[in-house]
């Protein structure tokens, strides 16, 4: 039978419909691929193997780009700085003077800084290795703020490190190829950042929000920041360094508290990635939590039950458990502090839930005083053990 | 039919139009600032998704604009989606009311672009902050809401070149 002949050559699909059809069909693709996309998370592979292959292909094609920019940029530069040398020289002077006061001021300090340390011995940083990079690519919208630049997994940049211009930190590494990285900055919308005040040592939350002066949520205490206090990264979470430059602390119209950025001042163009490993990254988190504690020494043993003890003073009861339930004896109910210790340390008893039984057992009739049930048996860990010499009586 | 009127060939109303949408979305990243002002941002692809929708209704339309959107989240390092779920949404708005559009002038034309371009970016914003679990800037939305609505000039120059092509579409 002829095509022509068909009964399915009556039938049409209005374009205009079968157009709406798709449009509703990658609408549903859109928002599917919204909600299961994780580009901040900072664990493996979260990136996305899409967007590692596509940042690869685009950063030698961006490269080329920018190019001329990056020519025409210099240029402008070279100009202005040719017909504002004088003023420029005159600032500089200026400049100078002011920073030889605080270039003594940081030398005794430092020397001072480095006889505590020794003093006291204190475990301080050690020197952070860094990587620089060429920004090749821009995204400064509102819902995205991140930087292509030309540093891989090749020069050793990972994935959370922290990436910083001239001036101060401007965000950290989201996603990594062998040849790029992708940097989100401080200002992008998904930016959250663990900063302190200078000046108060409170700490806040830089939020980003798509502007150019991300807001500081969170702010602990009471009038702890100021108009042109210092906000440095608090090293909180272990993803920056502690006390790295960030911006300065000022009101919007609103009210609100935001940072001006260190990193504002000028394009960023070269950037220093901190090959930093914070400890979440440079510990095994499998091997911590199969891992088991080694036992303490009978001298340790002691001076831990004796600090418990004398922590715990009056010793609460436990009310808890079938021995504990409607006992008239908390004696008989109830192990002693240095029990539930000796069991901690022996390994009997998870101590989180003896933790947490500590804590709750310090209220009276606190109504989350119960231990979680399953976790171990009652009668096992509560029923009472025989005093040992380190323990002290209820 | 307008003089300047080209026949409806597909690359040359799609594929053409789509290339220099993604080579102006390249060029508009260059780290560049002059006087401490970086470039703007447009979203180029949006007079796309408002001009396809008006020269004629395409199954491919919606599908080059997933393409373009995706683009645009890879490049930009945004949430992936994003754009193309916004770029829909502009496009859906021009496609239910080009039959309202058809026989008017620039100035009604420039009405129904700066509400398409302020749907997409009503959507961008609401999904960006399900998202980010955050609210972005009104301000920064408003600045690059500004520039795209700017680039209606080239709107008007692609739906000119176009619309009567092929007069089934009218």
């Amino acid at each position: 039978m002829a095509f022509r002949d068909s009964p399915f050559q009556a039938i049409k699909t209005p374009l205009t419909w079968a157009a709406a059809a798709v449009a509703v069909v990658v609408a549903v693709v859109s928002v599917a691929l919204l909600f299961t996309d994780h580009r901040t998370a900072t664990r493996a592979g979260a990136y996305g193997a899409a967007r590692g292959e596509f940042d690869e292909v685009m950063e030698p094609v961006t490269n080329v780009v920018s190019a001329p920019v990056r020519w025409l940029s210099g240029v402008g530069g070279s100009t202005g700085a040719y017909f504002f040398a004088v003023r420029q020289n005159q600032d500089l002077k200026r400049q100078v003077q002011e920073l030889e006061h605080w270039r003594d001021a940081a030398i005794a300090l430092k020397n001072l800084n480095l006889r505590y340390e020794s003093l006291l011995k204190l475990r301080t940083e050690p020197p952070i290795p860094m990587v620089a990079a060429r920004v090749v690519s821009d995204a400064r919208g509102p819902y995205s703020d991140a930087r292509l630049a030309d540093a891989g997994s090749g020069s050793g940049v990972k994935i959370g490190n922290p990436a910083m211009s001239e001036d101060g930190v401007i965000g950290r590494i989201i996603g990594v190829t062998r040849t790029a990285s992708r940097i989100l900055l401080l200002t992008d919308v998904a930016s959250r950042t663990p900063v302190l005040i200078d000046r108060s040592n409170a700490r806040a939350i830089l939020t980003g929000d798509g502007g150019p002066n991300p807001r500081l949520d969170f702010v602990r205490g009471f009038n702890s920041v100021k108009d042109g206090d210092v906000v440095l990264t608090s090293g909180d979470g272990g993803l920056y360094p502690r006390g790295l430059p960030v911006g300065v602390a000022a009101r919007d119209y609103r009210g609100i508290w935001r940072v001006r950025l260190y990193s504002d001042r000028a394009a960023i163009d070269f950037v220093r990635i901190l090959i930093f490993d914070d400890f979440s990254q440079a510990v095994s988190q499998a091997e911590l939590a199969d891992s088991v504690l080694p036992p303490l020494s009978k001298d340790e043993q002691a001076q831990m039950e004796a600090a418990r003890a004398a922590a715990m003073k009056p010793a609460p009861t436990l009310t808890v458990g079938p021995a504990g339930a409607g006992s008239s004896s908390p004696a008989q109910a109830t192990p002693t502090v240095a029990a539930r210790t000796r069991l901690v340390a022996q390994g009997s008893v998870d101590p989180a839930i003896a933790a947490h039984a500590a804590t709750t057992a310090k209220v009276p009739g606190h109504p989350k005083a119960k231990i979680p049930k399953g976790a171990y048996r009652p009668d096992e860990v509560l029923a009472p053990t025989p005093q040992q010499p380190g323990d002290q009586p209820q | 039919m307008s003089r300047t009127a080209q026949s409806l060939q597909l690359w040359r109303w799609l594929f053409v139009p789509a290339l220099a949408s993604i080579v102006a979305t390249l060029l508009l990243a260059a780290p560049f600032r002059l006087f401490g002002l970086g470039l703007p941002e447009p979203v180029f692809a949006m007079v796309l998704a408002f001009s396809w929708a008006v020269i004629r209704p395409s199954i491919l339309g919606p599908l080059t604009l997933m393409v373009l959107g995706l683009f645009d989240d890879l490049f930009w390092g945004g949430p992936l989606g994003l754009w193309s779920l916004a770029l829909i949404g502009a496009y859906g708005l021009a496609l239910s009311g080009r039959s309202l559009m058809a026989g008017q002038g620039g100035v009604v034309m420039g009405a129904w672009y700066a509400a398409a371009c302020c749907l997409a970016s009503a959507i961008a914003y609401v999904f960006a902050t399900l998202t980010a679990h955050a609210q972005p800037s009104v301000m920064a939305v408003i600045w690059q809401v500004a520039w795209t609505i700017g680039l209606y000039p080239v709107v008007y120059w692609l739906t000119d070149r176009f619309e009567d092509a092929d007069i089934r579409f009218r």
